[in-house]
């Protein structure tokens, strides 16, 4: 089997200024300012190096080891330069530079840490703590934010110029999942970049003017009542606590601290790794078995694996988009085509506001979050005999949406609300800090039966391209009746892994299985509508990327001859959500991945159909088959076009 | 009521003859042309003073990126207060203005002019618009302009919305293009990565009636005017405390006695020159020169006469900024509020000296690490006034008028 | 805003659109068009906008909360901009906004309960030499006196139908 990747089809995707380089998954080089090849001489502090022309002030001076400090400045987003906090004096210059805007073009002589530009910095710390009202105990952000830091670097002891003493603005609790306390704000913009340049919501912009600046939504509308997706990317990188996520940690304990109540725990595959992080690990250092034994000395009743629901997406999902193929090759009915993916609440939402004609497109199968809730408050009820009522589902998400998602109200196919409390990685951490535990010290554990058994594809859901890769893993076995390990090596389907923000695949299926899984022989005779068909598939993460391929797809582009589009809402996928530790950078996330498909790697079972939980399911519960009636009941839904315009 | 002329010299751009400075330039090639006004030494009469000469080589050399083109604008976001000059110039002189875009189109290979009018003078559109359609009727504007094959160029009229950082280039370019008035980064310059990411030249008003007028003449004429350093001659808007008020020429390197004398404000305490943004002269400075090595100014003179309290001027002034900053960058978001405070602190009486220290020390902060020319330069007035009339602000014991 | 209406400035915006084109560059043009046709912007209008040319209804509200003639509350048919700068303020514009708020029964910053007429301070108009200066829609009154304002406004009264602005309140 080979497969062809075409990246030719998509452009950049970001619309940041021209005279801003957009750096979103490219390094800023000379030759984005037109020059190639060229390289410049730098004197920094007295130390001279060669950097390629074009290279910021910034960047130059970190590649020879001198640390600039910075605060609008974001590896992620185009230059603002707005803050002042990492001006330098350029020779032969009156003012002072912002070393993160300030292209090297010509050679510079650079003294970062002159009483003139410490004196400067001081000053714009200062004026920030003039306007910033909070107190640093009472904060989320507290001892991880960024103009706290600054205040200690600067050796801050007093208000230079007065301090805040009262709140100015209200805080906007109105969204299920992200919350906004402008009093903290810096209008650093590093939201708005976000939303408008990574993203394309458009949920927050600046407005107003001088000392009336503001970041704002549409109108100043509340957040839970505009187009905000509650991808939460602003909060991974917001400087400081005007942007946080809705805490469910208290609410999480008093369930625990009910002796009535049966507490449950999902754990997503992103969050193990990355919870280190908040440990003082570096990035990339898997947690998943301490975590489990954390959770059970914090509490929880019963830990499980959301993979395991992840598997059961995929057959889910799975077989709706062979059903999608089925009744369009040979039944010749109209079929929305192509299926897209569900699993990412941000993605859904954004489809629901920004284009709603799709919705057919979305695949039916709720996310995995949400099946786990639909199973734990029946199945698994039934099969412990407690009173589904007694039961607490937790789901530990790297994701900020999910917190949205588990509680639309659509979602109570078990007859109680079927997820009830949605935790990122940040919440948990904090709370097992709460209760006293140093994470990377406890001894490791597995899961709890009976949802326990991992399998690599669901672990592999939290990178980019890992729904798709771990559909194909299904998909392929079934339909050409071949161990996947035969067509791709150790079953690792690359081309459709990386971080690219879009990546457009082509897999002909050259021969079929003479015989039909019994799974879902009801469903499908046999495969021959298949033979010979090419299958087209694509992946997308962060939702500007998103836009441009529906964009593709309403023109009639390449895209809209795929078949089946995974869509992630944040860039790199759930291990980049907005749920995760902050800080975030193209490196923390790399490293992430690793983490992730090392997991997958090491797993014994490797494709959602060999789940043995899943298979029993069927076999117990749900047993007219993938997407039947009871699955059709419990772990399928629906969408609600909410359309971009607000009253 | 109504408004009369503010011309109060006959000035040179009245001995010119109309659109010979078009008819040279159409003889000359495109270096000539900008060889020739980089003779005249011209600099930009906007208050920066940018050579104007090295400016259009810099644009005339940009490369276009495929499919791109240059463009040349035109600033008439006359906003800085006490200036009124490019008003007078836009009412009276609109075609030496249109024919300096003109050149400046032929000198870096634009087929494109833009004027950017403030929104308070939308009043003067009709009229300038009357005036671009007379030359385009005449071929002064369009294809193959004056007969010259294949120099086609136009220029059409924007409106600006109410925002005084737009008269920043940067800021102006955003506010063209559908944006916020934020002044951008710089680098990229305008004349590399300038109105729609293309090499854009921008000159204010007077800057290109006078680039006619080099034409006409010649740069040696020009710079036979003024001193070695300001060449030329320069229109200054007169205002305050004086009995003739208006609009003056005068060759640059003129003293301010010499200039408060003939506008009449002869025993003027101090004078603000360059508007909210320059500096406020006392009366034991009137002898230095308005000029780029000395004084520099975009054309604004404020006169206060012997019973002006000088406190209330700064804070006029600090609350213009506090209104007109575009809010992006910290020193100068944050910095004017701080200033502005500390003016009612010293209105109220109720400021240490030991503060104003340190307001001081934030001023020089803000010259040197705002993002744009407004945060650099809206201490000034503050800065200047403390300086020299300290006695009568500290120590106040009762709100003042 | 009724379905009738909204249609209706759909429609006009989609014809500002065809004038001024989809690009971004268009924005600030299109808003001036709709303000001086509606006195003000409306909530519905920059959605309308921001669809129409591929942008966020969220940067369109930042525009038009950054400029100050660019305003969504409803302005009086006369908006009355007095010169707020030095310039003026020597030459007597205290008493001159005392009068005006005297006689317009209103304070700078409101807008007359009637909807005829709005009082707002303004940036310098460029008159400082015939200071005060005073800026009603599109005409400039130099060297107002406390004692002209009354007159002012009684001439605004009288040009009602030629001089005002077609308001279709929103």
């Amino acid at each position: 089997m080979s497969a062809e990747i075409r990246q030719d089809v998509v452009g950049d995707t970001s619309r940041a200024p021209v005279s801003q380089i957009p750096k979103l998954g490219k390094k800023a080089t000379g030759e984005a300012a037109g020059y190639i090849g060229g390289q410049v001489s730098a004197t920094i502090d007295g130390h001279e190096l060669k950097v390629p022309l074009g290279t910021t002030i910034l960047e130059a001076a970190k590649s020879m080891g001198i640390r600039i400090p910075t605060l609008c400045h974001h590896p992620d987003l185009c230059v603002a330069g707005v803050c002042r906090v990492c001006v330098v004096e350029v020779e032969g210059q009156r003012t002072l530079q912002a070393a993160c805007a300030y292209p090297i073009t010509a050679p510079i002589k650079v003294y970062t840490h002159t009483q003139k530009v410490r004196r400067a910095r001081r000053h714009v710390v200062d004026l920030l703590l003039s306007e910033h009202y909070g107190e640093c105990y009472t904060c989320v952000r507290n001892n991880n934010c960024e103009l706290q830091s600054l205040a200690k670097e600067f050796g801050v002891d007093f208000f230079r110029f007065g301090h805040v003493t009262e709140p100015r603005f209200e805080i906007d609790s109105s969204s299920y999942s992200v919350i906004r306390d402008p009093n903290k704000c810096v209008l650093c913009r590093r939201c708005v970049r976000t939303c408008i340049d990574v993203q394309e919501v458009g949920a927050l912009e600046a407005s107003g003017r001088s000392i009336g600046t503001r970041i704002s939504t549409y109108l100043d509308k509340p957040l839970g009542e505009v187009v905000c997706i509650n991808c939460g990317q602003c909060i991974n990188r917001c400087p400081t606590g005007a942007l946080h996520a809705k805490d469910a940690s208290d609410d999480v304990w008093r369930a625990i601290e009910d002796p009535t109540k049966h507490v449950v725990i999902q754990t997503a595959p992103s969050p193990r790794a990355g919870i280190g992080e908040c440990f003082g690990l570096p990035p990339g250092v898997p947690m998943t078995f301490q975590m489990n034994t954390a959770l059970r000395l914090a509490g929880f009743d019963k830990v499980f694996d959301t993979n395991f629901s992840a598997d059961l997406t995929i057959i889910e999902e799975g077989t709706e988009l062979l059903l999608r193929l089925y009744k369009a090759l040979v039944a010749k009915e109209p079929v929305a085509f192509p299926q897209f993916t569900s699993c990412s609440p941000g993605w859904v939402k954004f489809l629901e506001h920004f284009y709603p004609e799709y919705i057919p497109n979305l695949s039916s199968a709720k996310s995995p979050q949400q099946m786990f809730g639909a199973v734990i408050k029946t199945y698994y009820a039934q099969k412990t005999g407690i009173d589904p009522k007694d039961i607490v589902t937790v789901a530990l998400m790297p994701c900020s949406a999910k917190k949205f998602e588990c509680n639309r109200p659509e979602m109570d196919a078990s007859g109680f609300k079927d997820v009830d409390y949605g935790l990122t990685t940040r919440e948990l951490a904090q709370m097992i800090k709460e209760a006293g535990i140093h994470l990377p010290d406890m001894p490791k554990s597995d899961f709890d039966d009976p949802f326990g058994t991992r399998t690599g594809s669901g672990v592999i859901f939290g990178a980019m391209g890992g729904v798709m890769e771990a559909a194909l893993r299904t998909v392929l076995e079934l339909v050409t009746g071949k161990k996947v390990e035969n067509l791709f090596e150790n079953a690792n389907i690359v081309p459709v892994r990386g971080f690219d923000g879009v990546r457009y695949v082509e897999l002909p299926v050259t021969e079929v299985s003479p015989t039909v899984e019994p799974l879902i022989a009801h469903l499908v005779p046999n495969w021959d509508f298949l033979k010979g068909v090419t299958l087209k598939l694509a992946v997308a993460h962060g939702t500007a990327n998103a836009k441009k391929v529906l964009e593709d797809i309403k023109a009639g582009g390449p895209f809209s001859k795929c078949h089946f589009i995974e869509f992630m809402a944040c860039p790199g996928g759930c291990l980049g959500g907005g749920g995760q530790p902050i800080p975030t950078s193209p490196e923390i996330r790399a490293a992430r991945a690793k983490a992730i498909y090392d997991e997958d790697a090491a797993s014994e079972v490797r494709k959602s159909h060999e789940n043995p939980a899943v298979v029993e399911l069927y076999r117990e519960f749900l047993t007219d088959g993938p997407c039947g009636h009871v699955s059709h009941r419990l772990l399928h839904t629906h969408y609600t076009p909410r359309g971009k315009y607000i009253d | 009521m109504t408004p009369v002329s503010s011309k109060k010299t006959p000035f040179t751009f009245d001995s010119i003859e109309p659109e010979s400075g078009l008819k040279a330039a159409l003889g000359k090639s495109r270096a000539d042309i900008i060889a020739e006004i980089s003779a005249s030494n011209l600099r930009g009469r906007g208050g920066a003073g940018f050579p104007t000469g090295t400016k259009w080589n810099l644009a005339a050399a940009a490369k276009v990126p495929p499919g791109g083109r240059k463009f040349v604008v035109c600033n008439a976001d006359e906003g800085e207060p006490g200036t009124f000059k490019d008003r007078v110039i836009l009412t009276e002189y609109a075609d030496l203005v249109f024919e300096g875009m003109t050149i400046a189109g032929l000198a870096i290979g634009a087929a494109d002019g833009i004027l950017y009018l403030r929104g308070e003078y939308l009043y003067l559109r009709p009229h300038l618009e009357g005036v671009l359609a007379r030359r385009r009727a005449a071929n002064l504007l369009g294809k193959n302009v004056a007969g010259r094959d294949g120099f086609d160029f136009d220029i059409r009229i924007q409106m600006g919305s109410g925002a005084y950082v737009c008269g920043e280039e940067t800021a102006l370019i955003e506010s063209l293009e559908g944006n916020r008035g934020e002044p951008r980064n710089r680098p990229p310059f305008p004349v590399d990565t300038g109105f729609d990411g293309q090499p854009t030249v921008v000159n204010n008003v007077e800057t290109l009636a006078w680039v006619a007028c080099i034409l006409a003449r010649s740069g040696q004429w020009f710079k036979s005017a003024g001193t070695a350093k300001s060449a030329g001659f320069k229109l200054f808007s007169v205002s305050g405390d004086c009995t003739a008020p208006g609009v003056y020429e005068f060759p640059l390197g003129v003293t301010v006695q010499e200039l408060l004398d003939k506008v009449g404000g002869s025993g003027a305490k101090a004078v603000q020159i360059g508007g909210a943004s320059g500096h406020c002269i006392p009366a034991s400075e009137f002898s230095r020169r308005i000029a780029f090595e000395d004084i520099a100014t975009g054309g604004s003179i404020i006169v206060f006469g012997p019973g002006r309290d000088m406190l209330t001027v700064a804070k006029n002034f600090m609350e213009f900024f506090v209104e007109e900053s575009c809010g992006q960058c910290t020193p100068c978001r944050a910095g004017n509020a701080r200033l502005l405070e500390g003016i009612e602190m010293l209105e109220r009486g109720e400021c240490s000296m030991a503060y104003l220290r340190e307001l001081l020390g934030l001023c020089e902060t803000m010259q040197v690490a705002s993002k744009c020319g407004l945060g650099q330069s809206s201490p000034n007035a503050f800065m200047s006034i403390l300086k020299h009339f300290r006695d009568e602000i500290m120590g106040r014991t009762a709100v003042a008028h | 805003m009724l379905v009738g209406q909204q249609q209706r400035l759909s429609d006009e915006i989609r014809g500002l659109v065809e004038r001024y084109g989809r690009q971004r560059n268009a924005l600030i043009p299109i808003l001036q068009e709709l303000h001086a046709a509606h006195a003000s912007i409306s909530d519905f209008a920059m959605q309308v906008v921001a669809d129409e040319l591929g942008i966020h209804p969220s940067e369109v509200y930042g525009v038009v909360t950054f400029y100050q003639f660019l305003r969504r509350e409803s302005q009086g048919r006369f908006v009355f901009r007095l010169c707020r700068t030095i310039s003026c303020d020597l030459a007597g514009k205290a008493r001159v906004a005392r009068q005006l708020e005297n006689d317009l029964g209103i304070g700078f910053g409101q807008t007359s309960a009637d909807g005829r007429f709005s009082l707002e301070w303004a940036s310098c108009l460029g008159m400082c030499d015939q200071g005060p200066a005073l800026l009603v829609n599109e005409k400039v009154y130099t060297r107002v006196t406390p004692e002209q304002v009354h007159q002012i406004i009684e001439e605004c009264k009288a040009t009602f139908g030629a001089h005002a602005r077609q308001v279709a309140h929103a």
